[in-house]
């Protein structure tokens, strides 16, 4: 055991999923025009007003629920001051003393793989800032930046966790944990790599009979989660050793250097975090009454935990599948779909993770839906119960049904896929074989069981796989009595 | 409190000058100091009322919930969002480097 406590607190940035930005009718879509989507009151120029978007605080609400936050009654702005070119008004419109939700938690597994609830201290509505490109390798060596505000008050959430957690892997399971919940709620896109979720890391070590927290370190940076839990094993170790020689750690922020898979102090201003908040004169106060927040509640569907419990408690999978259906939101939809139209659910649940994961994996475009109908999945898969169509054959029917988007019973007629359960064929069939193999045959009688299986293998062949195996099987043994 | 030197240093405005990127001569640096004073000492005044069962004051007028729809409505072309620019390139504002 080390003998240094690591302490560990996340803080999220989410854009939220509206149409137009958070004060104004600008649209939030990505553009890759620079500055072709602002307006007078984004790009905060003299006279204009705010007025705010009602569903950015209809979904920053739906995200506290998510969360199992408290939703505050009374909700105001504030207005945080600071200089810096991406913010064209000299200040950020946030929630300061009062956050629209408030003490949350998510449940993580502890190394022990306890249950471990992480606190959520706050989730507040905010505006985002425009988007900097610098002209150097760096900003530092830049000579100068090109500021585009297409994203300047796009609406955010910002979500700050209590430094409960202990370890990179609580810190990436809490994060992969949010991440899901808020896609699961439709609040926000959540793609890290495209910057719509962003993840801050503060992160301090203390010995172990310390009471008090050691100096707190923030890491940005980070666009994935991976980057998360390797930024934070590196800055561990980092700080354990400058303790271990007695060095004192400063507070500061680094940033995350994926290539070298470091993490290197980034240069800042000083007085950069007075911000001399104080209340939006613009902007009157937002009422949140209890109908209002029990409808936005109604409007929650249902999300990753309850659904990994019900796909093991009320359809029998395994705790393992019922956590990889529900990992990914669009494969846990088709399979809801699918499952309220047949009972396969466990074979369901095996082409989904294998087959169907492996053509999404393989296919080089991004499916927001998977393109395979439900209809479609549950009458391939009851064509396999019935015995009408083969287990292979129908991993054919399903790629198939995937690239060409034909229906399954138009791609089995077309290969001649249909099994053949036809008794008098059959049987005509299993009797040309015994007298093509009289050796196998008259070792299988003389009591060489495992000789059926190369008869039934031949009898497969001669039917392009087609045959109904069990009953190759019955008929076989049943004529060498 | 009577003292209008006690509540505000010359340090604090001239700390608070530096955030807002205002710059004075030592002359209107004294000045300030002591009119932000007199201010100051107004408002511990008010610091006097007990406010305990008074509810927050979130905006000076009596409205709430004044929201717009989810709904798109028309921007600045690039050229209007870019006129007053003091440089620009490629659609971007140009800005000098930031530290």
């Amino acid at each position: 055991m080390s003998q240094y406590i690591t302490t560990i607190g996340l803080e999220f940035h989410a854009e939220l999923k509206t149409k137009t930005k958070i004060f104004c009718s600008c649209p939030t879509k990505f553009s890759d025009q620079p500055n072709t989507q602002t307006c007078p009151v984004c790009l905060g120029l003299p006279g204009v007003l705010p007025v705010l978007n009602k569903h950015a605080v209809e979904l920053a609400v739906k995200a506290g629920l998510a969360l199992n936050c408290q939703i505050s009654p009374l909700n105001k702005f504030d207005r945080k001051n600071y200089f810096y070119p991406d913010l064209p008004k000299g200040y950020q419109v946030t929630q300061y003393p009062l956050p629209v939700c408030q003490k949350g938690y998510i449940t993580v597994q502890d190394a022990a793989g306890q249950d471990k609830k992480v606190r959520i201290n706050r989730i507040h509505l905010e505006e985002d800032a425009g988007k900097l490109v610098h002209s150097g390798d760096s900003i530092a060596d830049s000579d100068y930046s090109l500021a585009d505000y297409n994203r300047a008050a796009v609406p955010l959430i910002e979500i700050v966790s209590e430094p409960d957690m202990s370890s990179a892997e609580e810190a990436r399971e809490f994060g992969e944990k949010l991440r899901l919940i808020l896609a699961y709620a439709q609040v926000s896109d959540v793609k890290m790599e495209q910057g719509s979720l962003r993840c801050d890391v503060n992160i301090s070590l203390r010995p172990r009979e310390q009471q008090e927290f050691g100096v707190k370190v923030e890491i940005k940076n980070l666009n994935s989660f991976k980057a998360v839990y390797r930024a934070i094993q590196y800055e561990e170790q980092r700080q354990r050793e400058m303790l271990d020689q007695g060095a004192t750690i400063v507070q500061e922020t680094r940033l995350w250097d994926e290539a070298s898979g470091t993490t290197k102090a980034m240069r800042s201003k000083e007085n950069a975090h007075d911000y001399r908040y104080f209340p939006e004169p613009d902007l009157p106060p937002v009422i949140l009454s209890p109908e209002w927040i029990a409808d936005i509640a109604a409007s929650l569907p249902e999300l990753p935990d309850a659904k990994t419990a019900r796909l093991q408690k009320d359809l029998g999978l395994s705790a393992y599948d019922s956590r990889q259906i529900v990992a990914s939101p669009a494969i846990a939809c088709l399979f809801d779909q699918t499952a309220a139209l047949t009972k396969e659910y466990k074979t369901l649940a095996n082409w989904l993770l294998g087959d169907i994961s492996r053509l999404l994996n393989n296919a080089e475009q991004e499916y927001e839906h998977i393109p395979l109908a439900a209809e479609d999945l549950a009458y391939l898969l009851e064509q396999v119960k019935s015995g009408a169509v083969n287990n292979n054959s129908a991993k054919v029917v399903l790629e198939e049904m995937f690239i060409s988007g034909q229906k399954p019973a138009d791609i089995i007629a077309a290969h001649g896929f249909a099994q053949i359960s036809d008794a008098s064929f059959l049987t005509e069939a299993v009797a040309a074989v015994i007298a093509a193999n009289p050796q196998p045959a008259a070792d299988y009688r003389a009591g060489k069981k495992q000789a059926l299986g190369f008869l039934v293998g031949q009898v497969m062949k001669q039917t392009k796989g087609q045959a109904n195996p069990a009953m190759v099987r019955d008929l076989l043994a049943k004529s060498l009595e | 409190m009577s003292d209008n030197k006690t509540i505000i240093s010359a340090e604090d405005v001239d700390y608070v000058a530096k955030l807002a990127h205002l710059q004075f001569t030592s002359q209107e640096a004294a000045d300030c100091t002591a009119k932000l004073a007199s201010i100051l000492n107004y408002m511990q005044e008010l610091q006097k009322i007990d406010v305990t069962d008074v509810p927050i004051t979130t905006h000076v007028l009596p409205l709430q919930n004044v929201f717009r729809e989810d709904e798109t409505g028309s921007c600045l072309s690039r050229e209007a969002a870019l006129a007053n620019a003091p440089e620009q390139w490629e659609g971007y504002f140009k800005v000098p480097r930031i530290i």
